[in-house]
């Protein structure tokens, strides 16, 4: 479990994080929606312990973040971004073993090696595994990205949960690769040890593939819940400033979002 | 993995080369050495005998710590550009740009306008002391200004232009100095601005040996933290890399080699920035390989660098720094025209 109580961040003399509290439970993919600025991503970041709150804390397992040394840290959480910069050129394999530096000093030993070839094959990526990182596309990468994520904590840990952020891992991905993307998510969010929390723009896609959403805006917490409770015509009125319409489909029974 | 076997055959071939330009750069010169005499004077002087002619002793008290200096000054050079380039994330960037090599320079030339001003005697030492001074002076300095108040973190965009300005600022009080100097020092100064080995002693040998084997140890343990950097500063630190903290060890161990191989030679240009390009050609980006690499390349290239600076106006002999760039220079145009790097 992981938990988030009144943690605030402020940047430029504004409060980006305004006393947010809130749990994530393992088993459930959790995602993080709001218009922009309305501090998602610091969110984020603060959960992952990338960034420090300036008031609050976070606790892993019921333990103080803070109480973690960067490297036990590692080993149990891994953090999805938008798009990485390499800065020289590199092979996907050895790109991907990174995802492994916090489980091993010096060389990778043999579990290392069959992590990686284990997640490459999950994200069909083993056919570029020689191949330079910069030549690839960017849905290439970002699936290379994902294996290196899940490669960090692919295994369960014992007595330790293992928390996977996504940080808007959908930017420079196409619809496909998107529902794809969102499907290995969501299937890796499902096991029992798992605490996913992500932040997606899209909201349709976050209300097909989210267990638990949480509104921001303005940097609190505006609504939590499922999708019932949370994607209502008043909530995206206050939080976009939009209005909203929903049709459900008479084939799947699904709710769909469109806008004016 | 066969990576890993590949990453040795490319060090035992790159020993190979370092064994093969050391003997010759060690062989030949204004004077040539015969191998009989090379022997002869190394097995001599190490069962304290003390008989050896005039060749001999010139081998022994300058060729031979000469050759061996070349290549502890390259392994420093190359590593310190491998440690730079990785932490700076740029391929083009070499040990010189926080500031490492001017203020040594800076150092240096304060000590020929005003060492014998001052009527300072610290003996043989001086010189290597003030280049030090001033090397760890102006990197120091190019970290306070650069220093943010973001999360403790300083930019490396920040650090990076800062160095170019505090490079200019010593540059320009380099070239002060040798405004003012009178004619004997000035000399002094552009002649080890320009980089020279002339000065090697077994006293070199053992204080820059010295540094070159605590540094390369050092760097070799940070090499998996530099390798996580690759991919960008958040993406080390989600991989548990404390960055800020390897961020000053790699400049302290960067420091430490580069101002003191460049405290007993001037400044040698290049080598630091076309070493680490030449190793990732041949093997890739892993840290681990570039910095063994590093040590073994850029001691061969600086022997083999002295050897021609040397040989080619013989019995004098050019600055080395001249010799490296020279070679540098087209090397290092070339490379930029690559399409493999991109910046």
């Amino acid at each position: 479990m992981l938990s988030a109580s009144n943690l605030v961040f402020r940047a430029g003399g504004r409060a980006l994080v305004d006393n947010v509290s809130a749990t994530f439970h393992p088993g459930l993919l959790h995602l993080i929606m709001g218009p922009n600025g309305a501090g998602k991503s610091t969110l984020v970041k603060l959960l992952a312990r990338m960034l420090r709150p300036h008031d609050g804390r976070v606790a892993y397992g019921g333990i103080d973040a803070e109480r973690w040394s960067d490297r036990q840290l590692a080993k149990q959480r891994a953090v999805l971004s938008q798009a990485i910069e390499v800065a020289f050129p590199i092979p996907v394999h050895e790109l991907i073993m990174m995802g492994r530096y916090p489980h091993f000093r010096g060389r990778p030993g043999r579990s290392d090696e069959r992590i990686c070839e284990q997640v490459m094959q999950y994200f069909e990526v083993s056919a570029f595994a020689d191949r330079n990182y910069s030549s690839l596309s960017g849905g290439e990468r970002q699936r290379v990205n994902f294996a290196r994520v899940l490669a960090q904590i692919w295994e369960p840990l014992p007595g330790s949960a293992r928390y996977l952020f996504l940080d808007e891992p959908l930017t420079f991905l196409d619809i496909r690769h998107q529902i794809d993307f969102m499907k290995k998510v969501r299937e890796f969010a499902s096991q029992p040890d798992v605490v996913a929390v992500g932040v997606v723009h899209d909201l349709n896609l976050a209300a097909k593939f989210a267990n638990h959403m949480l509104l921001l805006h303005e940097g609190r917490v505006l609504v939590e819940g499922d999708k019932a409770e949370v994607l209502t015509a008043e909530h995206l009125r206050t939080a976009f400033d939009i209005r909203p319409e929903f049709l459900t489909n008479a084939a799947t029974g699904e709710t769909h979002l469109t806008f004016d | 993995m066969s990576g890993r076997n590949a990453d040795r055959a490319t060090l035992a071939l790159l020993l190979a080369i370092l064994l093969f330009t050391t003997a010759a750069s060690t062989r030949f010169g204004a004077i040539d050495f015969s191998a009989h005499d090379m022997v002869t004077a190394v097995s001599h002087t190490l069962t304290g005998a003390s008989d050896l002619t005039l060749n001999q002793r010139i081998f022994m008290q300058l060729r031979l710590p000469r050759a061996i200096l070349c290549l502890f000054v390259g392994a420093c050079l190359g590593i310190g550009g491998t440690l730079m380039q990785a932490l700076f994330r740029n391929p083009i960037v070499e040990p010189g740009m926080v500031g490492t090599s001017s203020g040594a320079a800076f150092g240096a030339a304060m000590f020929y306008v005003f060492g014998a001003l001052l009527n300072i005697s610290l003996g043989a030492w001086a010189l290597p002391i003030a280049a030090c001074l001033g090397g760890v002076i102006s990197t120091y300095l190019v970290f306070a200004l650069a220093q943010t108040k973001n999360e403790g973190r300083s930019s490396i965009i920040l650090l990076l232009l800062t160095g170019l300005a505090i490079n200019a600022l010593f540059m320009s009080g380099i070239g002060y100095l040798s405004y003012i100097a009178r004619d004997p020092q000035a000399r002094s100064i552009i002649y080890w601005n320009l980089g020279t080995m002339s000065g090697a002693s077994w006293n070199s040998v053992f204080v820059v040996g010295s540094a070159t084997a605590a540094g390369t140890a050092a760097a070799l343990f940070c090499a998996k933290s530099l390798n996580a950097l690759m991919i960008g500063e958040e993406e080390a630190v989600a991989l548990g890399v404390n960055v800020a903290r390897l961020k000053w060890v790699v400049l302290t161990i960067n420091v430490l080699m580069v101002a003191v191989a460049t405290a007993f030679t001037g400044i040698i240009s290049f080598v630091g920035l076309i070493v680490p390009h030449i190793l990732r050609m041949m093997r890739g980006p892993n840290n681990r390989f570039l910095i063994t690499g590093s040590a073994l390349l850029g001691g061969a290239l600086l022997s083999a660098a002295d050897l021609i600076a040397r040989m080619c106006v013989r019995p004098a002999e050019l600055p080395i720094g001249i010799v490296t760039s020279i070679v540098g220079v087209p090397v290092f145009l070339g490379l930029l025209r690559r399409r493999e790097y991109l910046f």
